[in-house]
């Protein structure tokens, strides 16, 4: 696959930068990693399966056959509200972008998956934690719009701790505005796959995520509406460790399946053969 | 002691109020007139009134959203013509936080939908708190397929913090009851009138209020996520909730700015408690004009400007940064 100009450039600092990047440290069981090892097995732990959250641009090359083209790349933010505390909400949006190679919270295209062509929203944990904002709703609504004339399945790779704040009202009118498109798009017979990834949470789970046809989740994802530490101090108790995981909610039938990334593209491919043309 | 800013600031006007009154009375039991005294401490009274609360900060607002003599959708809702309560969502219970039912309005057949905080710490614990759990939000998604099947105009009255956020909601998916219900309201080919009449907090808001026509009391408050939480969310520190009311933008006239908002309701000096039976009247005749007006369209019609106008909010505007990593 060719590679977007930003995504070559971001990791060929990783690639020339220091010593620290060449290894990982698993945050749960403590393994030290070689960097490309653990990229070479999908940000999975090679000895507790732990799943990394995973950049969006790895994400596509490790679900895509081939050519990825983006759509609604173009569609950026400004400061709609004039939000600013520690610095104001453009200068956030400039170094989040600086930071993770990102010029959102999610990026959208087409591309072939298993020899099927697909609609693919990915969202990125990297970018503002993956909170939805208009250019987030207007860039999957495009897509659907898009995926909706063409006929073919979508996949949305949720990650998003919920609306974004500074953005405000503008940003919860987003749920309204992605189910609008959500119900068109599978109205007219198209198939919505979603996978829910580490973690998924408030606005966007309260909204597209939940809508889809087939709900898949990443092993030992937290997913859920309010954040775990809200309902902690809610009812001021500690929660089980297992509560709000990937296997928790398929345990209350939330869920379709959990699956483990390694297997991820082939169970893709396995669905959409139910349903594509 | 309340927490609720407007309720102290009260205290002292019902004390002005009670010898307003005591004067009142003890003028009509004597011969002396008195009448130039009461017109005084009318005048006073009118004065601090307007001082107090002629100028309502963000932060104030939520305190009037919050407050506890505010009317709730349930005093909206007995001033229909007729009201028959339907309960339950079909699986598992019914969630008194969220009401909903037949009714006529200014003799028009609807469906009615609200969120139902208590008017008292019982009622409170009751309808806990007005926050909706799963079921609330799956009763108002099969009222709102019912109001479709039988062409009925959708009403709603939103009213409450946010979903609850509690264990059982969560484990009965409060995500799938929420975006579930989103979906009914969008796909319903009958008019939709939403009222944000006191907090409207976040998605649990939302689930009740997406419409052809959103009207807002003027010192409701509407949000992306409460004060507290976005300070708590943003600055760990929920303390600064004040500052956070005033960045959110959560106030009537911001959002009719926005185009979120088509309508404000006004409310009398010193909040719509201070005339209830005023306000809902007004507010009904409100939303009875707005579903007079939106009977002229066809279900299609409907849907397809319903589509429109969510599609274009928050639509993409250039506001200064660049594109960046566009394919070159």
């Amino acid at each position: 696959m060719p590679r977007p100009e930003r995504f070559a450039s971001r990791h060929a600092k990783t690639a020339e930068g220091n010593d620290a990047a060449l290894w990982s440290k698993c945050p749960k069981c403590g393994e030290v990693l070689y960097s490309r090892d653990l990229a070479a097995n999908l940000y999975v732990c090679t000895r507790c399966a732990y799943h990394f959250r995973m950049n969006a641009y790895d994400r596509i090359e490790s679900i895509v056959d081939g050519e990825f083209t983006e759509i609604g790349g173009d569609v950026v933010s400004g400061n709609p509200l004039g939000w600013s505390d520690k610095k104001p909400y453009d200068a956030k949006l400039k170094s989040d972008r600086e930071r993770s190679g990102l010029s959102e919270s999610v990026i959208c295209g087409f591309a072939e998956i298993g020899g099927h062509p697909v609609a693919l929203a990915i969202m990125d944990f990297h970018f503002r934690g993956g909170t939805m904002g208009r250019v987030t709703g207007e860039r999957i609504t495009l897509l659907l719009e898009e995926a909706r004339r063409r006929s073919i399945p979508c996949i949305i790779f949720a990650a998003s701790g919920g609306a974004r704040m500074e953005e405000g009202m503008l940003a919860l009118m987003q749920m309204a505005k992605t189910t609008g498109a959500v119900t068109r798009f599978m109205d007219a017979g198209n198939f919505l796959l979603v996978v829910l990834t580490d973690p998924t949470t408030g606005g966007v789970s309260a909204s597209f995520a939940f809508q889809a046809d087939v709900i898949v989740a990443e092993s030992k994802a937290m997913i859920g509406f309010a954040g775990r530490r809200v309902i902690e101090q809610t009812i001021r108790q500690r929660l089980p460790d297992q509560f709000q995981t990937a296997e928790f909610l398929l345990d209350k039938g939330a869920i379709d399946m959990v699956v483990d990334r390694r297997k991820l593209k082939e169970t893709l491919v396995r669905l959409l053969e139910y349903v594509s043309a | 002691m309340s927490n609720n800013v407007i309720v102290e600031r009260e205290k002292g006007l019902l004390q002005l109020e009670r010898r307003i009154a005591e004067l009142r009375e003890a003028s009509a039991a004597q011969p002396l007139d008195m009448s130039t005294e009461v017109a005084a401490l009318e005048r006073k009274y009118q004065e601090i009134l307007r001082e107090l609360f002629g100028e309502l900060s963000p932060w104030e607002k939520v305190h009037m959203a919050r407050h506890p003599a505010r009317p709730t959708s349930l005093d909206y809702i007995s001033r229909f013509d007729r009201f028959d309560e339907l309960h339950g969502d079909r699986h598992y219970r019914d969630d008194p936080s969220i009401v909903g039912g037949f009714a006529l309005l200014r003799s028009r057949r609807v469906v009615v939908l609200g969120q139902q905080r208590g008017r008292d710490t019982k009622e409170n614990l009751r309808r806990n708190f007005g926050m909706p759990a799963p079921e609330g939000y799956r009763k108002a998604t099969r009222l709102a397929k019912l109001a479709a099947r039988f062409g009925l105009p959708i009403v709603t009255f939103v009213d409450t913090k946010g979903a609850d956020p509690g264990i059982s909601s969560e484990e009965h998916a409060q995500s799938e009851a929420i975006a579930t219900c989103l979906q009914a309201f969008t796909t319903a080919r009958v008019p939709i009138v939403a009222t944000i009449v006191g907090e409207g907090g976040s998605g649990g808001a939302l689930a009740l209020a997406i419409a052809d026509q959103v009207l807002m009391l003027e010192h409701s408050t509407y949000s992306v996520a409460s004060p507290e939480g976005c300070a708590a969310i943003l600055w760990s520190d929920a303390s600064k909730a004040e500052e956070a009311a005033s960045r959110l933008k959560l106030t009537a006239s911001d959002l009719h700015g926005f185009g979120i908002v088509d309508e404000i309701i006004p409310e009398p000096l010193g909040g719509a408690h201070r005339n209830a039976e005023g306000v809902v009247a007004r507010t009904l005749d409100t939303v009875d004009a707005a579903l007079t007006r939106l009977a002229a369209f066809s279900g299609e019609r409907l849907l397809e400007e319903r589509y429109r106008k969510y599609r274009q909010l928050g639509e993409w505007q250039s506001e200064g940064l660049e594109p960046i990593g566009s394919m070159h």
